[in-house]
C-alpha cells in the first residue's frame, strides 16, 4: 500500500486544494499517470499517481484543501485482488458488540458514515464474506441489517444461527442496555425490526422504468430553469380573423400552385407580432442581472413539435420578411426540424417565440417562456363564431391569442398593449400578400 | 545561463494559442525543446479557470454569441477572465525544475516583470496580498492563471495596455467584485509591440534568460488594428 500525499509545491505554499480527481476508487493508475489536480494561489497542478496499481481508497474529497504531506488517498500495488473499493459498512465500527437495538440514527448519524439502508440486501458479499442464499433470504425476509450481524463462521461468516441469534436478541425489549440519562423514548420511535415494510416481491411489475432521451432531459431542464427564472403571466385576447381568413381563401390556391405549400395562419401572426414588437421593445429583450438587453434583431423562435419532443428553430431577422417569406420559413424549419436536419445556428438566438397550439385544436395556453426571453405568444384554434358587433349577431373567424410574459420586466398593462396592438393589424389586414 | 525562445504571435486566435501550447508542453517535458516565452494578443474571449465559478459569467452564452465573443473553459488556475485585443498576453512554457521547483515563486516572479515593465511607464504597480495578479491601486491591471504538469508551465498572464475595459461587464473578473484598469486608462499611449518588448527584458532579467527568437510584436499585421 502507497500513501499519496498533498504534494509540497514551493517554499511558502503549505496547503493545496485538491479540485478533481482522475481516477476513482478501484480503478488501476500507472505510476506518473495524472491522478489528481490540486489548485494553490492561481496555480493549478496535475499530480502524477507515485506508484502503479489500483487507487485503493481516496480519503480527500474534491473541494477540500488540506496541508502539503497530508495523505490523501492509497495505492494498493497488489493489483490482483481487484480492490473493490472498501464497502463504507465496513468502516461502522465492526468492533462494536451487536446491539439488540439499532442507537436513535439522528444524534450518530453527523459522525459516522451511515448505516446502509434497511433495503433488502443486494450485495453479493457481506461485512463479512460472501453470504449464504439462505443467509440473504433471511434478512430480507425479516429485514435485518446484515452490517449489525456478528459473524461465528469460517473467517467471521455470518450462518443462519447467528441471524437466528440476532433475531431473539432483537425480540427482547431494550432492557439490557438502558442508557442512563436518556429520557423515555416517544412511541413513534420504532425498533428497527418493524421499520419499513419490504417492498412487495418484483414479480408482475406494476411500473416500466425507462430513461429519458437527451432530448427530453433538455426540454426539462429548461422549462423548469424557465419556471423559476421568470414569474410568468399569461394574458388572452380575443382577435377576429375573419379578414386575414378571407386573404387566405382568396390566395390560397395561388399559393400552393406558386410555391408548392400552402399558406396557413402562423405568418399572419408572425408579422403582426414583429410590428408590435417594433413598437414595444421592451417584449424583444433580455433580462441580465440588473441589466436589460434590448435585441435590435427581431428573430421569432417557431416551436416544433417532433415525436416525443419538440424543437423551436429560429426565424432570424423576422422584421425583413412579408408574408411568403415568412411563410416559406415557416415550412423550411418545421420540415427540417421534423427530419432531423437543422443546423445547431438555427436553433439558438430567438429573441421572441410563437407557439401554435391551434394546430391540434387547443382554444388558449398558457406557454413556458423560452428562455432568456421574456415573452411567448400561444396561438389558438382559428373557429367560426358566432360574435355580437354593433348589437347583432354575426359569424366570425375568431382566434384566442395567449401571451406569457416575465412579469420582472413586462408588466401587464404593456403586454395588453403590444397584444392590442397585434390583434389591430390582424383585424385591420391590408397587406397584400401575393 | 539558460536559453528561453521569445515567440511573438501577434493575434492569434484562442483555440490555436492553447494548441500550441498543448504542443509545446508536451515537447518540453520530453527535453525536445527550451523554455519558451509566447507573447500575443487574443480576440474577444472569456475563458475559464479549472476553478472558476460560471456565475461569474455574467452574460449567457447566448449574449456573449451576438457580442462576438468566443468562450472557453480550460484548465488554467483562476476563476473566469476576458482577454481582447489591446491586452498583452503571455504563455511562459518553463521546465520549473530547471529554476526553482516552486509554484509560488513563480507566480510571484512573473508579478515581479510585470510590476517592473509598468515602473518603465511611471506606472506604480504593486501586489495585494493573497489575490494574485498586479494592481494599481485597487484596480486590477494584469491577471494571471497557471497550468503546471510535470513542472511545466503553461498559461500566464493577461496585461491591459490599451483593452476595452467596457468588456469586463460581462464578468466578475477573477471572481473578484475589485474594478479592472489599463496603462491607457491610466494615461499611458503605448503600443502592444513596445510593452511586449520591455516585459521580455524584465522576465530574462528575472528568471535569469538569455533569449533567443525572431518575429517582433510590431512587424504582426494584426499589429495595426490594435495600435489607435
Amino acid at each position: 500500500m502507497t500513501d499519496v500525499v498533498m504534494p509540497q509545491m514551493g517554499e511558502s505554499i503549505v496547503e493545496g486544494t485538491l479540485t478533481k480527481w482522475l481516477k476513482k476508487p478501484g480503478e488501476r493508475v500507472e505510476r506518473d499517470e495524472p491522478l489528481f489536480e490540486i489548485s494553490t494561489d492561481k496555480v493549478d497542478t496535475e499530480i502524477p499517481s507515485p506508484a502503479a496499481g489500483t487507487l485503493n481508497e481516496v480519503l480527500v474529497q474534491e473541494g477540500a484543501t488540506v496541508g502539503i504531506n497530508t495523505v490523501v488517498a492509497r495505492i494498493d500495488e497488489g493489483g490482483s485482488a481487484a480492490a473493490a473499493p472498501k464497502a463504507p459498512a465496513a468502516e461502522a465500527k465492526p468492533a462494536s458488540p451487536p446491539q439488540p437495538v439499532a442507537p436513535p440514527p439522528a444524534p450518530v448519524a453527523a459522525a459516522a458514515p451511515p448505516p446502509p439502508a434497511p433495503e433488502p440486501v443486494e450485495e453479493e458479499a457481506g461485512p463479512s464474506g460472501p453470504l449464504s442464499p439462505l443467509v440473504r433470504k433471511m434478512a430480507r425476509e425479516n429485514n435485518i441489517d446484515l452490517a449489525r450481524v456478528k459473524g461465528t463462521g469460517a473467517g467471521g461468516r455470518i450462518t443462519k444461527q447467528d441471524v437466528e441469534a440476532y433475531m431473539a436478541a432483537a425480540a427482547q425489549p431494550a432492557a439490557p442496555a438502558k442508557p442512563a440519562a436518556a429520557p423515555p423514548q416517544p412511541a413513534p420511535q420504532a425498533p428497527p425490526t418493524a421499520a419499513p415494510a419490504p417492498l412487495p416481491p418484483a414479480g408482475q411489475a406494476r411500473t416500466r422504468i425507462e430513461p429519458l432521451s437527451t432530448m427530453r432531459q433538455k426540454i426539462a431542464e429548461h422549462m423548469v430553469l424557465s419556471k423559476r427564472t421568470s414569474p410568468h403571466v399569461t394574458t388572452v385576447h380575443r382577435v377576429d380573423m375573419t379578414k386575414v381568413a378571407k386573404m387566405r381563401e382568396r390566395h390560397k390556391a395561388t399559393f400552393q400552385s406558386n410555391y408548392g405549400f400552402s399558406l396557413t395562419y402562423l405568418p399572419f401572426i408572425v408579422r403582426a407580432s414583429v410590428i408590435a414588437l417594433r413598437q414595444f421593445p421592451l417584449l424583444n429583450a433580455s433580462l441580465d442581472g440588473n441589466n436589460i438587453i434590448f435585441h435590435n434583431d427581431i428573430n421569432i423562435g417557431i416551436a416544433v413539435a417532433l415525436e416525443n419532443g419538440l424543437i423551436v428553430p429560429v426565424i432570424r431577422a423576422a422584421d425583413e420578411k412579408n408574408v411568403l417569406g415568412l411563410q416559406r420559413s415557416v415550412v423550411d424549419l418545421a420540415t427540417r426540424a421534423r427530419s432531423r436536419q437543422l443546423k445547431p445556428d438555427e436553433v439558438v438566438g430567438g429573441t421572441f417565440s410563437i407557439t401554435n397550439f391551434g394546430s391540434f385544436g387547443s382554444l388558449m395556453g398558457t406557454p413556458v417562456i423560452n428562455q432568456p426571453q421574456v415573452a411567448i405568444m400561444g396561438v389558438g384554434t382559428v373557429d367560426k363564431t358566432p360574435v355580437v358587433i354593433d348589437d347583432a349577431i354575426a359569424i366570425r373567424s375568431i382566434c384566442h391569442l395567449s401571451l406569457s410574459f416575465d412579469h420582472r420586466l413586462i408588466d401587464g398593462a404593456l403586454a395588453d398593449q403590444f397584444m392590442t396592438k397585434v390583434k389591430q393589424v390582424l383585424e385591420s389586414w391590408s397587406e397584400e400578400v401575393l | 545561463m539558460r536559453n528561453c525562445s521569445v515567440r511573438h504571435l501577434g493575434r492569434i486566435d484562442y483555440g490555436a494559442a492553447l494548441a500550441l501550447q498543448q504542443d509545446l508542453v508536451a515537447r518540453r517535458k520530453q527535453g525536445l525543446v527550451p523554455d519558451h516565452l509566447l507573447l500575443l494578443e487574443h480576440a474577444h474571449v472569456i475563458t475559464l479557470g479549472r476553478n472558476g465559478h460560471m456565475e461569474n459569467l455574467l452574460a449567457s452564452s447566448e449574449i456573449l454569441e451576438r457580442s462576438g465573443i468566443s468562450f472557453y473553459p480550460t484548465d488554467r488556475g483562476g476563476d473566469v477572465t476576458y482577454h481582447g485585443p489591446g491586452q498583452l498576453v503571455g504563455y511562459p512554457i518553463l521546465d520549473l525544475r530547471e529554476w526553482k521547483r516552486d509554484v509560488g515563486a513563480y507566480v510571484r516572479a512573473i508579478e515581479q516583470s510585470i510590476i517592473d515593465t509598468l515602473g518603465d511607464y511611471g506606472i506604480e504597480a504593486g501586489r495585494i496580498p493573497k489575490l494574485t495578479g498586479v494592481w494599481v491601486g485597487d484596480r486590477k491591471i494584469a491577471a494571471i492563471g497557471v497550468h503546471l504538469s510535470r513542472w511545466v508551465t503553461s498559461h500566464g498572464f493577461a496585461l491591459n495596455v490599451t483593452t476595452d475595459l467596457n468588456y469586463f461587464q460581462y464578468i466578475v473578473p477573477c471572481g473578484l467584485t475589485k474594478p479592472v484598469t489599463s496603462m491607457e486608462q491610466l494615461g499611458v499611449r503605448a503600443t502592444l509591440g513596445e510593452v511586449s518588448e520591455k516585459f521580455a527584458t524584465h522576465f530574462a532579467r528575472i528568471f535569469d534568460f538569455e533569449l533567443s527568437g525572431a518575429g517582433a510584436f510590431a512587424c504582426q499585421p494584426a499589429e495595426s488594428e490594435t495600435t489607435r
